[in-house]
C-alpha cells in the first residue's frame, strides 16, 4: 500500500488548495447572500468538508465520473462545473447547468462528469454502479465516485450496491464524508459500528479510513483507489472523517451539537490549516493570495452571471419530461 | 432462436416473442445489455426462460445476473442508461417493483427533466404479473397506474406474442424509460410470427377488431376476453370494437376518441383493481372530449378492490370477467337518460 503520508507535488497540493479556496468561499457567499435576504433556497452548508471534497476530485481525471448528494456543492465545484453554470442553477436560471430545472439537490453536468446529483439519502450508490458498469463494458478506463454521507451507510440501497460492485469488480470508489451526523442526529446515535468503513470487510471489499481533513491522506487515499478501480482491481469504500461545522440546512437547529465538539471542530478547521501547511512547506503567502483572489473574483462573477440571468420560460415545462415536448 | 427468417415458426407464444426481440436487439447493438435475477444460463436462462442462451451467446458482460437487489437492479440500470448503454432490466415479479421504487420514480424517470434534457435514461423494465396462478396477495398485482401517473415514464402492455416482441423492441430503441408489463399466464400463448424487425410503435393503439356499436378499451390479456365477447355478442347482433390500447401511458387518444366518436359508447377493460385505475383516466378523457355525443356513460371494468386473495374460487371471483365485460356492454346500449 502506497504510504499515506507521501507528500504529492506542489502543483497537485496548489490544485487541491484552489479548489478547496473556491467550495470554501462559494460556501461563505451563498450564506452570506442568504443572510442578507438576497437568495431565498434551501441551503446544505458543506463548511468542514472542503479539504475532503477537492482532495478527492483532485486525484480524479475530468472525464472521471462523479455522482453526489444534497450537501454537494464541493463535491460539484471540485469536479470542476464552472461557478457561473453552478450558480445560474443554485437561482433556478436558464442559464443554469440544469436550465433552471434541476436547482441546488439535482446538479448535473456531464461535461465534467458530474452525472447525477440526488436529494435521496443512499440512491446514488446503486446509479454509481450503472455508470461503472458501462465503463467496464466499453472498456473507456473511467472510474466513477459516488459521495454520501454517514447516515447513507444506514439504507438498503447502500447494502445491495456495496454488494453488486465487488461482486462485478466494479471500478467504483465509495466515498463516505463522515462528518459526524446524519441530519441531527450524532453518528454513535445511528450507526452500529464503530466506522463504516468496518462495514467494507461484510463485502471482501477494500475499505480505507482516512482524515478527510488533511489533504495529504485525502489525496492519497483518493489517488490509491482511483488507481485501483482504474487498474481493474475493484471499488473500494473509503471513510473520510470530517465534521460539519454547520447545521443539516442553512439556519437550522445546531443545538444538538455538544459546545466542546462545535469547539474541537472549530479548532481543527481544515481550510486554515491546509494554508498554514502550505506556508510552512515554503509556498508564498502572494501566491496562496493570488489563488484566493481569483477565486472571489470567479465567484464574483459567477453571481453577477446568475443574479442578471433570466428565469427559464414557462414552456420549459414541457420539455424534457421525455424526448418529445409533451402536449400543453 | 435467430434462425433466419425461412426456417421462423409461423407461430410463437410470447416468451419466444420476447426472446426474439432481445435477441434482435443485442446482435444489433452492443450497447443493450440485461440485468436480472436467474437470467444466465447458469441459473436456467431465467424462470421463465425468456433469456435463455442469451449469455452464452452476448457474454456475462451484457447478461448479468444478479443478486436479489431490485434496488441495486434498477440502480445500476440507471446508471449504465445515463453513461449511454441500454439496459434492460428485468424484475422477476411486478410486486418486486416497489423494492426499487425510488430508482424508477425519483431517478429514472426524473434525470432527463432535472438536468435539463443533458442526460436521459433508455432503459426498459420488464416484469410480469398477473391473478390465476395461485400466488396470492404479494406475485400477482396490476401496478401500472402507479407508473402511468408518474411523469416522465412509458408503460407498455402486449396482448400476442408478436405485439410482445414490436413493443419490446420499440421499447429498447426508445430513449425514455419503458416500463413492460408481461402476464405469467400470457406466456405460453400463441399467436402469429412477426417478421424479423417487427416493431410496435410507442403511443400507438390497434384496432384490434372493427365493429360499430361499442368500443372496448383493453390492455394486455383484457384484450383477448374483448375480443371473446365482442365475437359472442356478434351473434347477437351487437357489433363491438376493440382497441387495444399497447401503450398505456402515454396512450394513444386520437385512436380511442376516433373509435368512440364513431360507436358512441364505450367500455375500458383492466385486470388491475377497477378503482383509481388507469381506466378512470380513459373515460374521463373520453367523457371530457366527446360528452355532446356519447350515447350513455362509459363503462368501466377492473378487478375488485381487495387484496389478491390466494382461495382458487376467491381468486377467480376477484378478477373482472367475461359476463361483466358482456354486462358492460348491454349497460351502454340499454342506457336511457332520465326525463
Amino acid at each position: 500500500m502506497p504510504d499515506q503520508n507521501a507528500v504529492p507535488d506542489r502543483a497537485i497540493l496548489l490544485d487541491i488548495f484552489r479548489r478547496t479556496t473556491l467550495i470554501n468561499r462559494s460556501d461563505e457567499r451563498f450564506r452570506a447572500l442568504l443572510t442578507q435576504g438576497k437568495l431565498a433556497i434551501v441551503y446544505y452548508p458543506v463548511r468542514g468538508q472542503e479539504v475532503l471534497s477537492a482532495a478527492m476530485m483532485a486525484a480524479l481525471r475530468p472525464d472521471d465520473y462523479l455522482i453526489t448528494t444534497y450537501r454537494g456543492v464541493g463535491d460539484q465545484l471540485a469536479k470542476g462545473i464552472p461557478s457561473k453554470l453552478l450558480w445560474a442553477e443554485f437561482t433556478g436560471r436558464a442559464t443554469g447547468t440544469c436550465k433552471g430545472k434541476g436547482g441546488p439537490m439535482h446538479i448535473t453536468h456531464p461535461e465534467t462528469g458530474v452525472m447525477v446529483t440526488t436529494g435521496v439519502v443512499g440512491s446514488g450508490l446503486p446509479i454509481a454502479n450503472g455508470l461503472a458498469i458501462a465503463s467496464q463494458n466499453k472498456g473507456d478506463g473511467r472510474v466513477t465516485v459516488v459521495s454520501f454521507g454517514d447516515g447513507a451507510s444506514n439504507i438498503g440501497a447502500f447494502h445491495e450496491a456495496m454488494n453488486m460492485a465487488q461482486l462485478w469488480k466494479l471500478p467504483v470508489i465509495f466515498l463516505c464524508q463522515n462528518n459526524k451526523f446524519g441530519e441531527h442526529t450524532a453518528f454513535a446515535d445511528h450507526t452500529s459500528v464503530p466506522s463504516i468503513v468496518d462495514r467494507a470487510a461484510g463485502y471482501g471489499m477494500k475499505g480505507v479510513k482516512t482524515d478527510g481533513n488533511d489533504p495529504v491522506a485525502m489525496y492519497n487515499t483518493a489517488k490509491a483507489a482511483v488507481d485501483r478501480a482504474r487498474a481493474g482491481d475493484g471499488p473500494t469504500l473509503i471513510e473520510a472523517m470530517t465534521f460539519r461545522m454547520l447545521g443539516h440546512l442553512f439556519g437550522a437547529d445546531f443545538s444538538y451539537v455538544p459546545k466542546e465538539m462545535t469547539a474541537a471542530g472549530i479548532a481543527d478547521d481544515p481550510v486554515p490549516a491546509f494554508r498554514r501547511q502550505l506556508l510552512e512547506m515554503q509556498v508564498a503567502e502572494a501566491e496562496l493570495a493570488a489563488i484566493e483572489a481569483e477565486v472571489e473574483a470567479e465567484i464574483d462573477e459567477a453571481v453577477t452571471f446568475a443574479m442578471e440571468s433570466p428565469f427559464p420560460e414557462v414552456s420549459e415545462l414541457r420539455l424534457d419530461v421525455v424526448a418529445q415536448e409533451i402536449a400543453a | 432462436m435467430n434462425a433466419p427468417a425461412q426456417t421462423a415458426p409461423a407461430k410463437i407464444n410470447f416468451v419466444q416473442g420476447l426472446h426474439m426481440a432481445l435477441d434482435e436487439a443485442m446482435a444489433a447493438d452492443e450497447n443493450v445489455i440485461a440485468l436480472g435475477e436467474d437470467i444466465g444460463d447458469e441459473q436456467g436462462g431465467g424462470v421463465f426462460k425468456i433469456t435463455k442462451g442469451l449469455s452464452t451467446k452476448y457474454g456475462r458482460h451484457r447478461i448479468r445476473a444478479t443478486p436479489i437487489s431490485e434496488q441495486a437492479i434498477i440502480g445500476a440500470a440507471v446508471g449504465a442508461a445515463i453513461a449511454g448503454l441500454r439496459p434492460v432490466a428485468e424484475i422477476m415479479l411486478m410486486n418486486f417493483v416497489t423494492v426499487a421504487m425510488d430508482q424508477i420514480v425519483n431517478h429514472a424517470a426524473k434525470l432527463r427533466f432535472m438536468s435539463g434534457g443533458q442526460t436521459n435514461v433508455p432503459l426498459v423494465i420488464r416484469t410480469t404479473t398477473g391473478a390465476g396462478v395461485g400466488f396470492g396477495g404479494q406475485h400477482s398485482d396490476m401496478l401500472e397506474a402507479w407508473f402511468a401517473h408518474v411523469p416522465g415514464l412509458k408503460v407498455v402492455m402486449a396482448s400476442n406474442p408478436a405485439d410482445a416482441k414490436g413493443l419490446l423492441l420499440s421499447a429498447i430503441e426508445d430513449d425514455d424509460p419503458v416500463i413492460l408489463i408481461e402476464n405469467i399466464l400470457a406466456y405460453g400463448q400463441q399467436g402469429e410470427a412477426p417478421p424479423p424487425g417487427y416493431r410496435v410503435p410507442l403511443g400507438k393503439a390497434a384496432i384490434a377488431r372493427a365493429g360499430t356499436d361499442v368500443t372496448v378499451i383493453a390492455y394486455g390479456r383484457a384484450v383477448n376476453d374483448a375480443l371473446a365477447v365482442a365475437e359472442a355478442m356478434a351473434g347477437e347482433g351487437v357489433s363491438v370494437e376493440v382497441v387495444d390500447l399497447r401503450t398505456i401511458a402515454p396512450f394513444d387518444e386520437a385512436t380511442v376518441l376516433a373509435s368512440v366518436e364513431k360507436t358512441g359508447r364505450a367500455v375500458v377493460v383492466h385486470e388491475a383493481v377497477r378503482a383509481y385505475g388507469t381506466g378512470a383516466e380513459i373515460a374521463s378523457r373520453i367523457h371530457e372530449e366527446l360528452f355532446d355525443t356519447l350515447k350513455a356513460p362509459v363503462g368501466r371494468i377492473g378487478s375488485t378492490y381487495s387484496p389478491v386473495p390466494f382461495s382458487p374460487p376467491l381468486e377467480k371471483a376477484w378478477i373482472y370477467s367475461q359476463a361483466q365485460i358482456s354486462a358492460a356492454i348491454r349497460a351502454t346500449i340499454d342506457f336511457k337518460r332520465r326525463a
